[in-house]
C-alpha cells in the first residue's frame, strides 16, 4: 500500500537483435511460425552474454533450412556443404583456435547425410559449440521424414507413418564423447539461451539439441492446427526439465525428452592437445 | 491519481517482417494482442503487463515492447 506507484512500474527493455544482424538480408525466408526464428533470438542473445567481440566468432552451417542463419548474422560466416559444417569447422578451429566456433544444423544435415562427421567431431572434443535444430523433417526439399522423426508420424515419403526408429541426438553425442550434451526448445527460449550460453562457455565439443517445429511441413502431415499448437504439444508437453525428472515417477517420464544440461564432463581438449605436442618439441629442437 | 500517471508501453510491430504465425497473439498471457489480416496489432495496450513473452516468442523480429 505504502510502496509509491512509479516503484511499481517495470521498464521494458528490449533486447537489440540489429547489432548481431545484416539488416538488408532480412525478413529471413523461414516460414510463418518457424521455430528457427526462436532459436535465431535465444542464440543472439546468449552470444551478447558471453561478451566476445563480433570478430572471435565464427558461425558455420552446411545445407538446410537451419543453415541459413549464417546469412542473416553479423558475425564470421560459412555456408559450406550439406552434412559437412563440422569438417569446416574443425578446419577453422584449428587454424584458428581463438575464434569461437558455433556450428548451425538442421537434424538432417548433421546426423543422417554428415553423421560421421557428427561422431568424429564429438569423439575429438574439439572445442565446437554444434547447435542442432531438430525439426524432424527436411524442410527444404519439401518435407521428408528425417533420423528425428518419430516412428508412426506422416511426411511426403512415409505416407502410412514412419516405422523408423528416431535417433536421440543427445545420447548419441554422449556416446561419441562430446563433453557437453544438452537439449532445449524453441517454446523454452529463456532457459535455451541460459543453455546456449553455458554451451558457448564449456571448453570442448558442446552439443545442443535444439526441439523446434516446422509447421509447413511436419505440421500439416500430422494434423496440427497451428504453430502454437505444436509448440504446446512438441516442445512444451512433450519434453521435462532434467531437474524435475527425479522428482516424477518413471510412467510420466516415459516418451518425453529431458531438456536442459544432460551432460557436462571436463576431457582434454583437441587443440590443446596438439598445441602441446608442438611446443614439446619446439623446445626438443 | 496512480492510475492517470500510469505510463503505457509502446509496442512496436514491424509490419514488413510480420508473417502471421499468430504465436505472439496465442501465448500473450493478458491478450493485449489480435490479428488483423495477416498482421498482428495491438487491441488492448492497458492489459500489458511488459513481459516481452511476445518479442521473446516472435520468430520473425517483428514485435517488440519499449518503455
Amino acid at each position: 500500500m505504502s510502496v509509491p506507484a512509479e516503484k511499481k512500474e517495470k521498464v521494458s527493455v528490449p533486447f537489440d537483435y540489429n547489432k548481431y544482424l545484416r539488416p538488408n538480408k532480412l525478413p529471413h525466408i523461414w516460414c510463418p511460425g518457424c521455430g528457427h526464428g526462436i532459436v535465431l533470438k535465444a542464440m543472439l542473445r546468449a552470444i551478447d552474454k558471453t561478451g566476445f567481440d563480433k570478430n572471435d566468432i565464427c558461425v558455420i552451417s552446411g545445407i538446410g533450412c537451419s543453415s541459413r542463419t549464417p546469412g542473416y548474422v553479423d558475425f564470421n560466416t560459412l555456408h559450406t556443404l550439406h552434412g559437412r559444417a563440422l569438417s569446416f569447422a574443425t578446419g577453422v578451429k584449428f587454424a584458428n583456435p581463438k575464434l569461437k566456433v558455433i556450428v548451425v544444423t538442421g537434424d538432417g544435415d548433421a546426423l543422417a547425410i554428415g553423421g560421421n562427421h557428427f561422431i568424429h567431431t564429438c569423439r575429438r572434443n574439439i572445442d565446437l559449440t554444434v547447435l542442432v535444430f531438430t525439426n524432424a523433417t527436411y524442410g527444404m526439399t519439401g518435407g521428408q521424414y528425417s533420423p528425428t522423426t518419430p516412428m508412426g508420424s506422416q511426411a511426403t515419403t512415409s505416407r502410412y507413418g514412419s516405422i523408423e526408429p528416431p535417433f536421440d541426438a543427445c545420447e548419441m553425442a554422449k556416446a561419441s564423447g562430446a563433453s557437453f550434451v544438452a537439449r532445449g526448445t524453441a517454446y523454452h527460449t529463456l532457459e535455451l539461451e541460459k543453455t546456449i550460453h553455458e554451451a558457448i562457455m564449456h571448453k570442448g565439443t558442446s552439443v545442443v539439441d535444439i526441439i523446434d517445429a516446422c509447421p509447413t511441413y511436419y505440421g500439416r502431415a500430422n494434423k496440427f492446427k497451428s504453430a502454437t499448437h505444436m509448440m504446446e504439444v512438441i516442445e512444451k508437453e512433450n519434453t521435462v526439465n532434467v531437474k524435475q525428472a527425479d522428482k516424477l515417477p518413471p510412467e510420466k517420464l516415459e516418451g518425453k525428452f529431458l531438456r536442459g544440461v544432460l551432460h557436462k564432463i571436463e576431457k582434454p581438449e583437441y587443440c590443446e592437445q596438439y598445441e602441446s605436442i608442438v611446443m614439446e618439441k619446439a623446445k626438443a629442437k | 491519481m496512480a492510475d492517470a500517471a500510469k505510463k503505457l508501453p509502446n509496442i512496436v510491430i514491424n509490419e514488413k517482417f510480420c508473417k502471421g504465425c499468430s504465436i505472439c497473439v496465442d501465448f500473450c498471457p493478458t491478450d493485449v494482442l489480435e490479428m488483423r489480416g495477416t498482421c498482428v496489432a495491438v487491441k488492448n495496450l492497458e492489459a500489458c503487463t511488459r513481459c516481452q513473452l511476445c518479442d521473446l516468442r516472435c520468430p520473425d523480429f517483428a514485435i517488440q515492447v519499449f518503455g
